[in-house]
């Protein structure tokens, strides 16, 4: 048995009921899917014209297809968490042992921001950006193709890790020296490493692609400045992938090293320095997140001013102000580990350039108020998502600033107020930006048009859902209760309702 | 009308939570937390400035110009005015120099590294957090103890702050900043109670699976006398800590008991926190706790004058 390594029957938990149960059912659904595609002969279509297609607007639904089935994953994750908070009180245990737990929310952190979040991004990039500059196709395709493939193999992995050993039970930052050899000899951080390296790799080769066809492929005679609001985000976007993933894949590199071949990069003995992972991590982390909303903020615009009927205000405002924040995007990593021990010279200087981001956002802001100002607004779906947009990340924004205060970040750190300021703006921002997106380019994409009476109902419960789930979190973390622990009864039925509505609204034509 | 009864019936819900749930961040007890929620509420009303016009606009502004009120003037050319694009660089510049300042002046006043200014001596108190127990070293006194943290009120506490292994952050939310927990460095948190009192402690920085369980209560004691007979009766305990019981207590265990050792073997905080420095070679310049590694504030300077010694 010297094949299969340490791969035994042990590996597989068959002890846990929710876990076997969730992949009986997956196996089910599977089957039902293969047998249907074989009834209806469709096994060569998919191979043909889907799996091996290099076309960019199949791609680009390949992407989403993808993001929405790991939003259901992250999603029942998110579902399960709430349960347990909600039922571990006073001593009692919650249903999931902490193994479990951990697993868990490190599992629904890595899914949402790779392999959702990133993947619908990349997904509508890939079926707008071409059209928007008059290009054929990207400048690689078949490139853009082994993207995805990347990208699916690494949702696959972290998929797979749920029966087959375990996944990561570090947080989805893997922090050595608890993600190092000594304190997670398990193989979950392992999934961790390969799940967000394949992926990685995918996201910058696709980065690099985006940006070729936006600075080669323009129709002729379209300038820079002439690029619709959307292309200018994605390709700020673009260069902060470029300029940031092979950060992450140099740290997790390193990380590699120190689990299989006995380096000392971050560990606590010989020299090691975890403080250095820290810092490499959010150095491509908080840039990240910029990725993920610079084209939600493009979404937004185009949406606005389509739906307004004016052209959009102060356009080259716009542009720089996306550059300003690309950039700047790059110099507040530190306010990520305010509580790390930086001297006060160094932890004011971080605080303050986060907060200086919030002025080009802000400036943001008010042009879109001013693209309304005057306008015919039709309050169509899209519309309703930007709107819900601007008030729900607004208020994300000022408790991020709050955050970035060092101050304030010496109490506030790693408490629930900081998940409720991220899920406030990732939500709020990045999730409502694509939904805006998928609702207002659906037509573009597959030549329906979506219901307008779902697709309200969804955003309506999402915002209800959203306000119901994180303002408490504030309350919380002002209470001083930190990640991970807790005691409270929370609305999670409004959640279970949304994504009912969502799935029902996409679904519905 | 139900929406109404909805409203109330939230109205009612938080308030329950919060009447259940006292402490925390808004219920500080010591100055450096005070300070901490003045610093919060000072710039969150600062931030509203800007924050509620603009919801308030996005309402307002999407409600007068909806397409059904085609009485509205329409501009649809209307794309650029230097004016208001002054306004919307220049308001969130000018809330921001603010805030500017009022980090730049808060993050040196709130500096958990310094010393708590005009408040007398500090009580030095090493932290050792283990998988998955807090561990208080007394080194004036001679004691230690495990889970629980005593010192009087009205008088600063210096910690001194390391790891054995994973990483935690040190964190008594009544009383105010936190500090990180590095296994091989030393870190520094200054903090007073105003009041005497019993304040929850927390690691806030997740490290595996028995993190939840550690937890502590720091408790202040009214006087400096009721401090001094805590402390004789823990040197009443018969149990020790040398680095042979240190080694049982740093396996992992989940809910650890308080435990108090009546006496404590010389310079083990310094141990534990240089024996991950034994592969660099010569320790000499480490070699007394005075000159332990004193976080990254005082260490540059040192760090230069040593380096031959340090790096071969």
């Amino acid at each position: 048995m010297s094949f299969l390594g340490k791969l035994s029957i042990e590996s597989v938990p068959y002890h846990e009921p929710i876990i076997m149960v969730t992949l009986a059912v997956v196996a089910v659904l599977g089957l039902v899917i293969a047998s249907l595609i074989t009834k209806h002969k469709q096994w060569g279509t998919l191979w043909f014209d889907w799996i091996t297609s290099v076309d960019h607007k199949r791609l680009g639904i390949m992407y989403i297809v993808l993001a929405m089935i790991m939003l259901l994953r992250g999603f029942a994750d998110a579902i399960m968490m709430r349960t347990q908070l909600a039922m571990a009180t006073n001593g009692a245990p919650g249903y999931l042992p902490p193994e479990h737990y951990d697993q868990i929310f490190t599992a629904h952190g890595v899914i949402m921001i790779i392999f959702m979040a990133m993947p619908f991004m990349i997904g509508l990039m890939n079926i707008i950006l071409p059209l928007q500059i008059g290009a054929r196709d990207v400048a690689f395709p078949f490139l853009n193709n082994l993207s995805f493939w990347l990208t699916a193999g690494g949702a696959i992995l972290v998929n797979v890790s749920l029966g087959l050993g375990e996944f990561a039970k570090t947080g989805w930052v893997a922090y050595p020296p608890l993600a190092g050899l000594e304190f997670s000899p398990g193989v979950g951080v392992d999934y961790y490493i390969w799940a967000l390296q394949i992926s990685g790799l995918g996201t910058l080769l696709t980065a690099v692609n985006f940006l070729v066809t936006v600075f080669k492929m323009r129709a002729p005679g379209m300038k820079l400045m002439q690029m619709p609001i959307f292309t200018w985000t994605c390709t700020w976007a673009n260069i902060l992938i470029a300029a940031s993933f092979p950060i992450l894949t140099a740290v997790l590199a390193m990380l590699t090293l120190d689990r299989y071949m006995d380096f000392h990069f971050f560990t606590n003995e010989a020299g090691g320095n975890s403080m250095m992972y820290i810092n490499l991590f959010w150095a491509w982390g908080h840039p990240e997140v910029y990725i993920l909303v610079l084209p939600a903020f493009g979404i937004f615009s185009e949406v606005i001013s389509t739906f307004t009927a004016k052209r959009l205000f102060g356009y080259k405002s716009m542009v720089y102000a996306s550059g300003a924040i690309a950039i700047l995007g790059f110099v507040v990593w530190l306010h990520h580990f305010f509580t790390m021990g930086s001297s006060a010279n160094v932890n004011a200087f971080f605080g303050i350039m986060t907060m200086v981001i919030a002025v080009p956002t802000g400036v943001k802001l008010f042009n879109w108020l001013f693209t309304m100002y005057r306008g015919r607004l039709v309050l169509s779906v899209p519309v309703l998502w930007t709107l819900g947009f601007m008030v729900t990340f607004t208020i994300g924004g000022m408790t991020g600033v709050l955050l970035a205060i060092p101050g304030a970040d010496y109490v506030l750190h790693n408490s629930l107020f900081l998940i409720a300021h991220f899920h406030n703006v990732i939500i709020g921002g990045v999730l409502f930006g694509l939904f805006a997106g998928i609702t207002y380019w659906f037509p573009k994409a597959t030549g329906y048009k979506l219901d307008e009476f779902w697709g309200k109902l969804s955003f309506w419960f999402w915002l209800i859902g959203c306000y119901f789930a994180f303002m408490p979190l504030y309350v919380l973390g002002l209470m001083g209760v930190t990640r991970r622990v807790s005691h409270f009864a929370d609305q999670c039925l409004q959640m279970s309702f949304q994504i009912a509505a969502c799935g029902a609204g996409l679904s519905a034509r | 009308m139900s929406i109404r009864n909805l409203f109330k019936l939230l109205v009612t819900i938080c308030v329950l939570t919060l009447a259940g749930c006292s402490g925390g961040i808004l219920d500080p007890k010591g100055q450096v937390g005070v300070d901490e929620k003045n610093l919060i509420i000072l710039c969150t009303i600062l931030m509203l400035l800007v924050v509620i016009p603009v919801i308030v606009l996005t309402l307002y502004f999407a409600w007068k110009y909806r397409a059904s009120r085609d009485f509205e003037i329409y501009t649809p050319k209307w794309a650029h005015s230097t004016k208001i694009e002054a306004v919307v660089w220049s308001v969130p510049i000018l809330i921001i120099i603010a805030l500017g300042v009022i980090t730049w002046r808060s993050t040196h006043a709130l500096d958990p590294y310094a010393p708590l200014e005009g408040k007398g001596e500090h009580l030095t108190v090493e932290v050792v957090s283990l998988n998955w127990k807090w561990l208080f070293i007394y080194p004036e006194q001679g004691i230690a103890t495990v889970n629980e943290l005593v010192f009087p009120a009205n008088k600063p506490v210096e910690f001194k702050i390391t790891s054995e292994g994973t990483m935690n952050s040190f964190f008594i939310p009544q009383l105010g900043s936190q500090i990180y927990s590095m296994a091989g460095m030393e870190t520094k948190l200054h903090l007073i109670a105003n009041e005497p009192g019993t304040f929850k402690g927390i690691s806030s920085n997740y490290s595996g699976a028995g993190f939840t369980g550690m937890k502590f209560n720091a408790i202040a004691t009214p006087t400096d006398a009721d401090f001094d007979a805590w402390v004789s009766k823990v040197k009443s305990q018969q149990q020790t800590l040398s680095q042979a019981s240190y080694k049982v207590l740093a396996q992992p265990s989940e809910y650890h008991p308080v435990t108090y050792y009546g006496d404590v073997e010389d310079g083990l905080f310094h141990h534990i926190v240089m024996k991950y420095m034994a592969d660099h070679g010569s320790m000499d310049f480490y070699a007394k706790p005075d000159h332990a590694a004193e976080g990254m504030h005082e260490t540059a300077v040192m760090d230069n004058g040593h380096h031959k010694e340090v790096t071969h």
